[in-house]
């Protein structure tokens, strides 16, 4: 029996959640799984609380379902992004947060190209902190979306081998998977260029395999990653060309499996490159079914977080 | 600080309760097609399970839809008193839009628990009436003005007694217990 409240007040990431966290997280989202499944989707648990979102970094998916979680639980929601801010004058991250704290809100959902921008904030503000991305760090609420995804599919997390695969270094999405799955005892390898592959990752309890065919053969699932172009200063792999040759997932590469596997992947996705769009738009894809659980999952985050601010 | 139990009903009172509680539902709704049985988590949804099993040996008939409703994102104490309960499964895969709806719980006691149940029912759609079935009616401290159509037992307690339902199918045993000096019962 999993005990009913979160040991912490913020999430910064899955480094602070451990597996009593992590399991009430996912109960707690199978039911507003059913709530948003409703003719009415909306409960009340929220009303009182005021949420401030925060984006310094580009963002479609994360920000509309956070939106979307707060609004279904009858939170009061306000938009914040970089673009067209006060940023561009050159104001702080911690003045412009404290400004908008000023208005009376509860909790900040932020993203932030800084790694360590959302602990930094859970030190020097009151309003409880949701990291939505801290560049390169953490993405937790993908992490649990996607660990929620994998139960729903497969009917279990434990001992399931998954396979993640692209640009593991420059990847948040990465980082709080691999700690979110080895939690609940899944069997994680990273597959990928050695370049963008960290050197130390094994030390997290996963392993390399640098070959595409024995990685596919091998897995359950296979999370691909996108190629963070944008955060490159370096030239890792010589062209996507040849990227997509050995690390893209295409429809030829999966019918030669003698199994099916199931294909995930966190968006936005580049097709073509680390996928072909005929392995993603197939129906051994789960890429839509991650967006519609994402919801779910930020609402029983949120929901539980909520019930923690006095702590 | 645990009172000594009083047993309020026995395994055989209990049944011969239940048993009373179908035949009211019967007599008010003959025909079941249009009727929504629906139990509250998490006694109530055990006692909604039993009232539809003990109907179809009665009368054969059972209301032709049968729902678990949890309440907890409609509590009107969240964030209060610093409880979350942990949300258990709603299952109701049917619109109660024009039905008779009978909700289901095993103690009515302030109210509240029946508010939100009201509440979060209209998000399955605007029913014709709700009734409201209740094991136990603590009729004292009542927080809102809501009542019971069908009750198995009437129970006057001050505020500091306390009234347990167990069932066979939670609690292995088939019992109402009330822990207090003070009782009166009415039946």
């Amino acid at each position: 029996m999993t005990k009913d409240r979160l040991s912490t007040r913020n999430l910064i990431g899955i480094k602070d959640l451990d597996l009593n966290d992590i399991n009430l997280i996912l109960n707690t989202a199978q039911q507003f799984k059913e709530v948003i499944n409703r003719p009415i989707k909306k409960v009340p648990s929220l009303r009182d609380v005021t949420i401030a979102n925060m984006f310094f970094e580009n963002s479609t998916r994360t920000k509309l379902s956070f939106e979307l979680a707060e609004k279904r639980l009858s939170a009061d929601v306000v938009n914040f992004s970089s673009s067209g801010s006060s940023v561009s004058k050159g104001e702080t991250l911690l003045d412009t947060v404290q400004n908008i704290l000023a208005m009376k809100v509860d909790m900040i959902v932020v993203r932030h190209s800084a790694v360590g921008a959302a602990h930094f904030l859970s030190q020097k503000v009151k309003a409880q902190i949701i990291n939505a991305g801290d560049g390169t760090h953490e993405h937790p609420t993908q992490a649990l979306l996607d660990a929620f995804s994998i139960k729903e599919a497969l009917g279990k997390v434990k001992g399931v081998r998954i396979a993640i695969i692209g640009d593991i270094l420059h990847s948040r999405v990465a980082l709080s998977n691999i700690l979110c799955l080895v939690k609940l005892g899944a069997k994680v390898k990273l597959c990928g260029p050695p370049t963008l592959i960290p050197r130390h990752i094994t030390s997290l309890g996963v392993e390399v395999d640098y070959s595409l065919d024995s990685i596919l053969n091998w897995c359950d699932v296979a999370n691909v990653l996108r190629i963070q172009t944008e955060r490159m200063q370096l030239q890792y792999f010589p062209s996507a060309n040849e990227y997509s040759e050995f690390f893209g997932i295409t429809r030829e590469k999966l019918d030669a499996l003698n199994k099916q596997i199931v294909l995930m992947h966190p968006g936005p996705i580049n097709r073509g490159v680390e996928l072909s769009s005929d392995a993603a738009d197939s129906p051994q894809s789960i890429i839509l079914d991650q967006v519609e659980n994402g919801v779910a999952v930020r609402m029983a985050i949120l929901y539980l977080l909520a019930n923690q601010a006095n702590a | 600080m645990k009172k000594k139990a009083n047993v309020l009903f026995d395994a055989e009172q209990l049944h011969r309760t239940i048993d009373r509680l179908c035949y009211q539902i019967i007599e008010r709704h003959e025909d079941f097609s249009n009727t929504c049985l629906i139990g509250i988590q998490s006694k109530g949804a055990v006692l909604s399970d039993r009232i539809q099993r003990r109907l179809m040996e009665l009368n054969k008939k059972v209301p032709a839809f049968h729902g678990k409703l949890d309440i907890t994102f409609f509590r009107d104490d969240f964030r209060k008193d610093n409880k979350i309960l942990q949300a258990q499964e709603t299952e109701i895969d049917f619109l109660i839009e024009d039905r008779r709806v009978i909700l289901v719980d095993d103690v009515l006691y302030t109210g509240r628990t029946i508010q939100a149940g009201l509440q979060a029912l209209s998000n399955f759609g605007r029913p014709a009436s709700v009734e409201l079935l209740v094991l136990i009616d603590r009729r004292f401290n009542r927080h809102l003005p809501i009542q019971a159509n069908y009750t198995g037992l009437k129970v006057d307690a001050i505020h500091e007694a306390y009234v347990k339902v167990e069932l066979k199918e939670v609690d292995g045993s088939d019992r109402v217990l009330f822990y207090d000096a003070e009782l009166i019962v009415n039946d």
